[in-house]
């Protein structure tokens, strides 16, 4: 039975090496045939969140005996990842069924789409830190492909920045790498742990390592100082891409990838914590700034995501139990609501033609479905509860208080009051001011984009309202498996 | 005259053979010399791309079909996939199901290896020289407009 995790793997690279050649034979069937894909990886997922096998299970590649071979664990925290990677792509790809319509070669993008999925699966399973590099490759060559989808001028310049900058966070990834098993002469995060010099003078060269990452990871995660790819990526990309990109590519490969290693092979050390928590809020607060001046629906999205994200990496930077559970919690809300509101998004870019907010207006009775989803998406990202975005961000900012950390859990109020004013003004201008006929009746999002907001905007509503449960189930176990440290990942060595 | 002069053409066709002969025996001698699948797929797509240089890409593309390009990649693929699938026969995933030691200087020992080789030169090699198909194809839209003027 636990042959099944390799399918979160294998089976997405198995649709995407078999697409290009069912693209040479038929014209039509792509759809059902990765609705299908999805649909089976979102149960598998939840059946592993749901009904856990012993946990942690360490799969070993080949049958190689541990420290040796490619070792791929599964515990509370990766089946969480799972559940969130696979979940937004399951409502990305119902939503691509009509919305891709409007481009050319449907397999190309389902292709692609599917390596995506194949590489952000592979991050959140290797226990392996080079596996994990070349996953972490996999993925950002499929979304640098995806973000110039479109083939336009604008497309293959964002997806250009986006190659440059994501492949001098993949040189700092690999220059970690190389130094760290430089000093401990392994690859396997159990045997690193192990490994990893311990003591008053190592600590010079465990800051210089973690610089590495914190440099490549941040940049991949789009944490402020490095976040000027973003703004430029996310907008460019096909809506349904947007989605992931936000939603969980810049959380696998950034925030996940960089908190195992901060957490299980380092045990976080107060200097690094500092850091991070600095970035975090440096990211919160610049993000929401710079978000207040766009005109731009999705550009001001990927503003909001550089903002969100500060939130996630201060509440897991803090290193206490909430603060850990919170940050986790605001990922999986994140994901959520912002795929949600790309995708709203992209609906109204498919019927009116453009995302300008000031040419925009008067939505709200032409397309029903996109302005109700989007109102829970909206109120959801600016923490009005009962919703979603309230409770992770109220953990969040206790956690930060709880601390003593004074400053930061006012920066965090403060962020979360100017994100409430940018939606407003997002709402206001899209779907409830009245524009005196300028634009010409527009029509409602077909059917399966329909479908797929409301999936997302239900979630949105289930997830506040059955917070704990959630949080008791789900977070504070996946939280228990960073809380552990170091000596978690010297235990796994025993398996 | 398409291509590069006669004395290119006559070398070329008298290299490109070796070429493609020893990219073949870095694939099959993968597993027992230094080399690999890797190493062989790049000789054999840069055979390939010699002789794409030396003839013009109208000749070339007499001899290498595009669906050949375009089959080889997933087929390589797949393959790939499916040698290490075929693993959970013997209870895991990449399980080398054939033998479990290699005997030095033998070619057929080592199991799945050669065959990964196969696999892995097969999408390397049709992926490079695809890769160097579609820049030789591409142009700038800018060009078209040129070309429409003067005609």
């Amino acid at each position: 039975m636990m042959n099944a995790i390799i399918l979160f793997v294998a089976l997405p690279l198995f649709a995407a090496f078999l697409l290009p050649i069912m693209g040479k034979f038929f014209k039509r069937g792509f759809d059902t045939f990765i609705f299908l894909v999805v649909l089976f990886l979102i149960f598998l997922s939840l059946y592993m969140l749901i009904k856990p096998p012993a946990m942690p299970y360490v799969y070993k590649m080949g049958g190689w005996p541990l420290p040796f071979g490619i070792t791929w664990l599964l515990d509370s925290l990766s089946v969480f990842m799972l559940f969130v990677v696979n979940l937004i792509t399951f409502f990305a790809a119902v939503y691509s069924i009509d919305y891709m319509k409007q481009y050319t070669c449907k397999w190309k993008y389902y292709c692609l789409l599917m390596l995506l999925l194949a590489g952000l699966n592979g991050v959140a399973l290797s226990a392996d830190l080079f596996n994990v590099f070349i996953f972490l490759e996999i993925t950002s060559i499929a979304s640098y492909a995806l973000v110039a989808y479109g083939t336009g001028r604008e497309e293959t310049e964002a997806s250009f920045k986006y190659m440059v900058l994501g492949s001098v966070a993949s040189a700092f990834i690999l220059l970690g790498i190389a130094v760290i098993y430089a000093k401990t002469s392994t690859l396997n995060m159990f045997d690193m742990a192990r490994a990893m010099p311990q003591g008053a003078d190592s600590l010079k060269l465990k800051l210089f390592i973690a610089t590495l990452f914190i440099t490549g990871f941040g940049l991949k995660a789009a944490l402020v100082p490095f976040h000027s790819w973003l703004p430029d990526a996310h907008p460019s990309a096909p809506a349904p891409i947007s989605a992931m990109l936000s939603g969980v590519v810049i959380k696998v490969i950034g925030v996940y990838a960089l908190i195992r290693i901060m957490f299980n092979i380092f045990s976080l050390n107060p200097v690094i914590s500092e850091l991070l928590l600095a970035l975090g809020g440096l990211s919160m607060f610049v993000g929401v700034v710079l978000a207040i001046g766009q005109w731009d629906f999705k550009r001001l999205l990927a503003y909001h995501s550089i903002s969100q994200i500060g939130y996630v990496v201060c509440g897991i930077a803090l290193g206490t139990p909430l603060g850990i559970a919170g940050g986790l919690f605001h990922l999986l809300n994140h994901s959520v609501f912002k795929s949600l509101l790309f995708l709203n998004a992209g609906s109204v870019e498919y019927a009116c033609g453009t995302r300008e907010l000031k040419k925009l207006g008067n939505l709200k009775e032409d397309m029903p479905h996109t302005s109700w989803t989007s109102m829970v998406a909206s109120l959801s990202i600016a923490g009005v509860p009962p919703l979603c975005g309230f409770w992770s961000k109220f953990i969040i900012i206790v956690a930060l208080f709880q601390a003593n950390r004074f400053f930061y859990g006012s920066l965090a109020i403060l962020v979360g009051l100017i994100t409430l004013g940018s939606f407003l003004k997002v709402q206001r201008y899209i779907f409830y001011r009245k524009l005196s006929g300028s634009l010409l009746k527009v029509k409602e999002a077909p059917v399966f984009m329909c479908l797929s907001m409301a999936g997302l905007a239900i979630l949105c509503v289930l997830i506040g309202i059955f917070f704990k449960p959630i949080l008791d189930n789900v977070l504070i176990p996946a939280s228990q498996s960073l809380l552990g440290g170091r000596e978690y990942f010297i235990t796994l060595l025993g398996i | 005259m398409k291509g590069m002069s006669l004395i290119v053409k006559r070398i070329t066709r008298y290299t490109v053979g070796l070429i493609l002969l020893f990219g073949i025996y870095i694939v099959l001698h993968g597993h027992i010399t230094p080399g690999g699948g890797f190493a062989g797929g790049v000789i054999i797509a840069l055979s390939f791309i010699h002789l794409m240089l030396a003839f013009g890409r109208e000749e070339a593309d007499k001899s290498i079909k595009e669906n050949i390009i375009s089959f080889g990649e997933p087929v390589g693929g797949l393959m790939f996939l499916s040698i290490a699938l075929i693993g959970l026969a013997g209870g895991v995933f990449f399980f080398n199901f054939f033998a479990s030691k290699g005997e030095p200087f033998s070619i057929l020992s080592a199991g799945i290896i050669p065959l990964c080789n196969i696999a892995i030169a097969l999408k390397v090699a049709s992926g490079l020289f695809g890769v160097f198909v579609v820049l030789s194809l591409f142009r700038l839209s800018g060009d078209k407009k040129t070309d429409e003027i003067k005609k």
